[in-house]
């Protein structure tokens, strides 16, 4: 566009340069710069504060020797493996639900996305208070004369993870609905005249025709349930605090306890390394099919 | 029925003409079925906090949570809001509410006109090497905070405002910056081009354009950016948990320590009143910006 007829020429263009000067501030001194950064001390022994004397891969060595870590990255796995599937899977259905021309759209989507609206910490606190043993739904249904029914995940190590991602699920799927809705109203009016046309059923349009033809919108909500799984962090601190014990952990919480309580600052850059690494695992291929056919300017 | 339907086989084969129209049909019992079903899940956690919210607490002890309160009662409320303790102080939650608005406004602005400045100037005026710097903002937005949480405490350091509100403000308009830029971007691009073309001709330059001709036209895309900011600010937890010191927690950090607190007999409507006020503001937000806010969902598509 207008970017490449015009003179570069140094003082050309100024204000606009001035404009600039904190996005570029931002791009170069936090973004390139902080990680840089980051990743540089993460290969020394620093502990109550930085200091550049380089132990090699040792902080890394001890970090998946903890126990904590391994725990962390197990429960990110079953989180994030599971809160893709059901949001995408979720998601989806709820819009398709929602385009079959029905009555009350606008109030069923705006009950499924206010969720969405607030913060985790307030997700985190009201589910804990639904899945307190003694007075939320076990409560309930107890109450109603099932004695021996039992659903406390946030006090049982082996299904705390799943007690999160029932929050998770509901504060997150609002969005990924949204976006299926704007995906599925996307799609021609005649696609569906000419399934129906060749008496193919509902679902195997869906499935077979409609789908694909979302594929970006598919796309897009993945790398965003994607980056916020890696990220989850306010929603275990007001919900679990990481127990019952250790068994709620994940990376994020982990890096702010060794830097800010543990005093163990090395450990913290090396999990945060670690967790950028998991991150640009899934950005690359995505920018790389998103961005990659097309012709860069500039 | 469409017409269209009438043209199949199957439909030929039995009685010819407009199907009648059911209210209840299989279909739609199957499909407001669900919905209503699923709208329980999404509602029921709004309901417990209102119910909870305004019990005392021998009734919440006796049992039945979920039923609606017999004697209602706003104690919890005032409770929550000029009493309930983090630590040593017990003036409520009325402290982090004020710190979050202090925190917030100054953000919301800072953080909108920075982004409208940068979206311009990267739709119409753009100069050798801004898409470069454009793209790493982009990426940067999908790196994980926790990569950038201490070199930034240094440089709040150096500056000299760890720890104060305008810290906090500073890293809100930083973190703020990608998923803004990238709305005005691309509301500025597609604005007519001959609008800017027309009044370059007229000798106008980079700031008159942009506080005369864009600023004017494009108030949509900025209650749109307001909202975006209001919500993500205000329910923000990392960044005012490591930013600031403990007289500026904003309310989400406070509500946190309240609820989480080990100390003390846990009083649950209390904690659900706090919980509930905490989630009041976005609440409004959301409520009253209706279509708007799926707009700024729909933009902050992209955002990490």
């Amino acid at each position: 566009m207008t970017g490449q007829s015009r003179p570069n020429r140094l003082l050309r263009n100024l204000s606009a340069k001035i404009a600039s000067i904190p996005m570029v501030l931002t791009a170069l001194c936090v973004f390139v710069g902080g990680t840089i950064w980051t990743v540089v001390y993460s290969f020394t022994d620093s502990r109550l504060l930085p200091r550049l004397r380089f132990v090699g891969l040792d902080q890394y060595e001890r970090l998946w020797r903890t126990p904590r870590w391994l725990i962390s990255i197990e429960n990110l796995a079953i989180f994030g493996t599971l809160s893709l599937i059901f949001s995408l899977a979720i998601g989806f259905l709820l819009a398709a639900l929602l385009d079959q021309k029905i009555r009350f759209e606008n109030t069923f989507r705006t009950i499924f996305l206010y969720p969405f609206a607030l913060s985790f910490i307030v997700t985190g606190l009201v589910w804990q208070w639904l899945l307190n043993p003694d007075f939320g739904i076990q409560g309930l249904v107890r109450s109603w004369g099932w004695e021996s029914f039992t659903f406390d995940p946030l006090y049982n190590q082996d299904i705390v993870i799943y007690g999160i991602l029932i929050a998770a699920l509901w504060q997150g799927t609002g969005l990924v609905m949204c976006i299926m809705l704007a995906g599925l109203r996307g799609i021609d009016e005649d696609i569906w005249k000419a399934a129906r046309v060749d008496g193919i059923p509902m679902w195997k349009t869906y499935l077979f025709i409609v789908i694909p033809m979302m594929r970006p919108v598919f796309i897009t909500a993945l790398v965003l349930i994607a980056s916020g799984i890696v990220r989850v962090y306010d929603l275990v601190v007001a919900q679990t605090g990481g127990g019952p014990g250790i068994s709620s952990e994940v990376p994020a919480k982990y890096v702010y306890n060794m830097m800010f309580e543990a005093q163990n600052l090395g450990q913290g850059f090396a999990a945060s390394t670690m967790m950028l690494l998991s991150v640009l695992i899934v950005l690359i291929p995505w920018a790389y099919l998103e961005f990659g056919g097309r012709k860069r300017h500039g | 029925m469409a017409d269209v339907t009438a043209i199949s086989p199957a439909e030929l084969a039995g009685p010819s003409g407009r199907r009648p129209r059911r209210a209840i049909s299989r279909r739609n019992v199957f499909i407001y079925g669900t919905l209503l079903l699923v709208s329980v899940y999404y509602l029921l956690p709004l309901y417990l906090m209102i119910v909870t919210s305004l019990k005392g607490l021998p009734e919440i002890r006796m049992g039945n949570v979920f039923a609606p309160p017999v004697e209602i009662t706003f104690e919890p409320w005032v409770k929550a809001w000029a009493q309930a303790c983090t630590g040593l102080n017990c003036d409520g939650l009325s402290r982090g509410f004020w710190n979050s608005v202090r925190i917030t406004v100054p953000s919301v602005i800072l953080s909108i006109l920075i982004a409208s400045i940068n979206g311009y100037a990267l739709a119409n005026w753009r100069f050798r090497g801004a898409n470069v710097f454009f793209t790493i903002l982009i990426f940067g937005a999908f790196i994980p905070y926790q990569v950038m949480l201490y070199p930034i405490v240094i440089m709040l350091r150096e500056l000299g405002l760890y720890g104060g509100l305008w810290g906090l403000v500073i890293v809100h308009t930083i973190f703020g910056m990608p998923i803004l830029t990238l709305l005005f971007r691309n509301y500025f691009t597609s604005l007519p081009e001959e609008l800017f073309k027309a009044a370059r001709v007229d000798g106008a330059g980079f700031w008159a354009i942009y506080l005369k001709i864009m600023l004017p036209m494009s108030l949509p895309i900025f209650v749109v950016a307001i909202i975006i900011q209001v919500t993500g600010i205000w329910n923000d937890f990392l960044f005012g948990i490591v930013y600031t010191r403990p007289e500026y927690y904003p309310m989400t950090v406070q509500l946190n320590n309240i609820v989480n607190s080990v100390q003390g007999v846990k009083e649950y409507n209390v904690n659900m009143a706090a919980t509930l006020l905490t989630g009041l503001v976005p609440l409004i937000v959301y409520f009253v910006s209706g279509k708007l806010f799926v707009r700024g969902i729909a933009a902050g598509a992209v955002k990490g």
